[in-house]
């Protein structure tokens, strides 16, 4: 049987969602127009520019090249997911740090992205980080202090790796900002939705 | 742009997407997505009905038998990429692999997809020509076995009928005399490539036998060089390889990227690099 609309039960940043969707409707116009999660951005939309990187059962994927009906069942992490859990305090503080960033449209899949290659083990030459964020090669050839942002933290974890993630690792000297804090007080910051929130189709 | 409204289903057999792609007559399969869902979403195509074939269970296997790389058609590139029989046993694959894309669309395109979708400036496609690999599809009629070579037909057009699904391409699992080479140019890592070649070949005392070119990106399918290929086959030399180069008869039109006249000297650039290649020893 096939239909145009369908109703889809995921785990979006660790809470269950549950939403009608139109077939044709992608993961990351779901995320954005449906649970309001807007840190995923919209570019090109046919594959190209990456800045609509989300992660699914653990990968990141293209939120573009997904359709939400295709995530019924899944696992999906955004980047207010990944800033709220404290995962990516450290690239985070690393990336200020050098400001490496210009306009910070492709920053959160910028993130996301770095995130996946430091989670495989060692660290990566910087011919490997080029190669690996060359998915989200946008307009403004900032791409140096992205690569020293990325590298440092690949070093700063590789030297304390039982600290990686939750608690927030980083450079040695730098501060880190206690990414759990605004955890406790049991919501989100302002204009971050989408820790735990539960539709119902109507 | 946004996908124009389609109908939706989600098989859950090979023989379930068959029945499913006779409900509508402009139905496609969708598997990884990568390239479907771009040109859906650009609106370059339309279709009445997608038919998911991802639920479908163990065609994600890449395993070594009869003598054949056998990699299911649900297979991720991401999995090919690490998969030690893809490393071992069929190398050409393993070095083409990185230059598919970026991490993003590896982890989520198919195997089967890409050679499906016959991108005549892909990878995947040139590697099974290059190989003489084959192609194993189901349809109404049941299965059957395509040659590589006689499955691209032309511009994203390939043997595969409307009710046809891909389950499976093999390749010859390489031996201790196989050589490959592989070498592409791109603006960008993991771009289409501006032009690609993808080779095999039998090392021969101090030489190759049975040489294989596929270029990408020179026409409507990727293109054997067979003039080339028989000008390699022999003892290897400088004077051998410029000949093969001489002999390259491609025609490659201009598109966006370069002119046909630059690509048709690329290729020349290129094919001098791979017999390199094919001249060193397996690892």
């Amino acid at each position: 049987m096939s239909s145009r609309a369908f109703d889809i039960t995921l785990i979006v940043n660790g809470g269950a969602v549950t939403e009608r969707v139109e077939a044709r409707k992608t993961l990351v116009d779901f995320l954005r127009d449906d649970l309001g999660l807007t840190g995923s951005h919209v570019g090109c939309e046919h594959g190209v520019c990456g800045a609509c990187t989300v992660r699914v059962n653990g990968a990141i994927l293209r939120g573009c090249l997904m359709l939400a009906v295709q995530c019924d069942g899944a696992r999906i992490e955004t980047i207010e997911g990944v800033s709220d859990s404290g995962e990516i305090a450290d690239l985070q503080d690393a990336f200020e740090r050098r400001n490496a960033l210009q306009c910070g449209f492709c920053t959160p899949a910028m993130v996301l992205t770095a995130q996946e290659l430091l989670a495989q083990p060692g660290v990566p030459s910087r011919e490997a980080i080029r190669e690996h964020i060359s998915g989200n090669y946008c307009r403004c050839t900032g791409y140096q202090a992205i690569v020293d942002a990325i590298e440092a933290v690949a070093q700063a974890r590789s030297l304390s790796p039982s600290f990686w993630g939750a608690s927030g690792a980083s450079e040695p000297g730098i501060r880190t900002r206690d990414a759990n804090a605004h955890l406790d007080s049991g919501s989100g910051p302002a204009g971050r939705p989408g820790m735990t929130v539960t539709r119902r189709a109507t | 742009m946004k996908p124009a409204p389609f109908a939706y289903a989600r098989a859950r057999s090979v023989e379930e997407a068959v029945a499913l792609l006779a409900e509508k007559p402009d139905a496609k399969v969708l598997a990884g997505g990568q390239s479907l869902i771009a040109t859906l979403n650009m609106r370059l195509s339309a279709p009445a009905l997608l038919v998911d074939i991802n639920g479908i269970d163990g065609r994600d296997g890449i395993v070594h038998k009869g003598g054949m790389v056998e990699i299911g058609a649900l297979a991720r590139h991401v999995q090919a990429e690490r998969s030690e029989v893809i490393a071992s046993f069929a190398p050409l694959l393993a070095s083409a692999m990185p230059h598919i894309g970026h991490p993003a669309i590896r982890n989520r395109g198919t195997i089967g997809g890409s050679i499906a979708f016959a991108d005549p400036a892909a990878e995947l496609p040139a590697c099974l020509l290059a190989l003489g690999g084959e192609i194993e599809a189901q349809g109404p009629e049941g299965k059957r076995t395509i040659k590589a070579d006689d499955f691209f037909r032309g511009l994203f057009e390939t043997a595969l009928g409307a009710q046809d699904v891909l389950t499976a391409v093999r390749v010859p699992a390489a031996a201790q005399d196989t050589r490959t080479g592989f070498a592409e140019l791109t603006r960008r890592h993991g771009d289409y490539a501006i032009i690609g070649l993808a080779a095999s070949a039998k090392a021969d005392g101090m030489g190759l036998k049975d040489v294989r070119l596929a270029y990408f990106g020179v026409g409507a399918t990727p293109v054997r060089a067979r003039q080339a290929e028989a000008a390699l086959s022999g003892e290897a030399s400088e004077k051998r390889i410029d000949a093969a180069i001489a002999a390259l008869e491609l025609d490659p039109p201009d598109d966006v990227q370069a002119t046909g006249a630059a690509k048709k000297h690329l290729a020349g650039v290129l094919l001098r690099g791979v017999v390199r290649q094919l001249m060193e020893p397996a690892r």
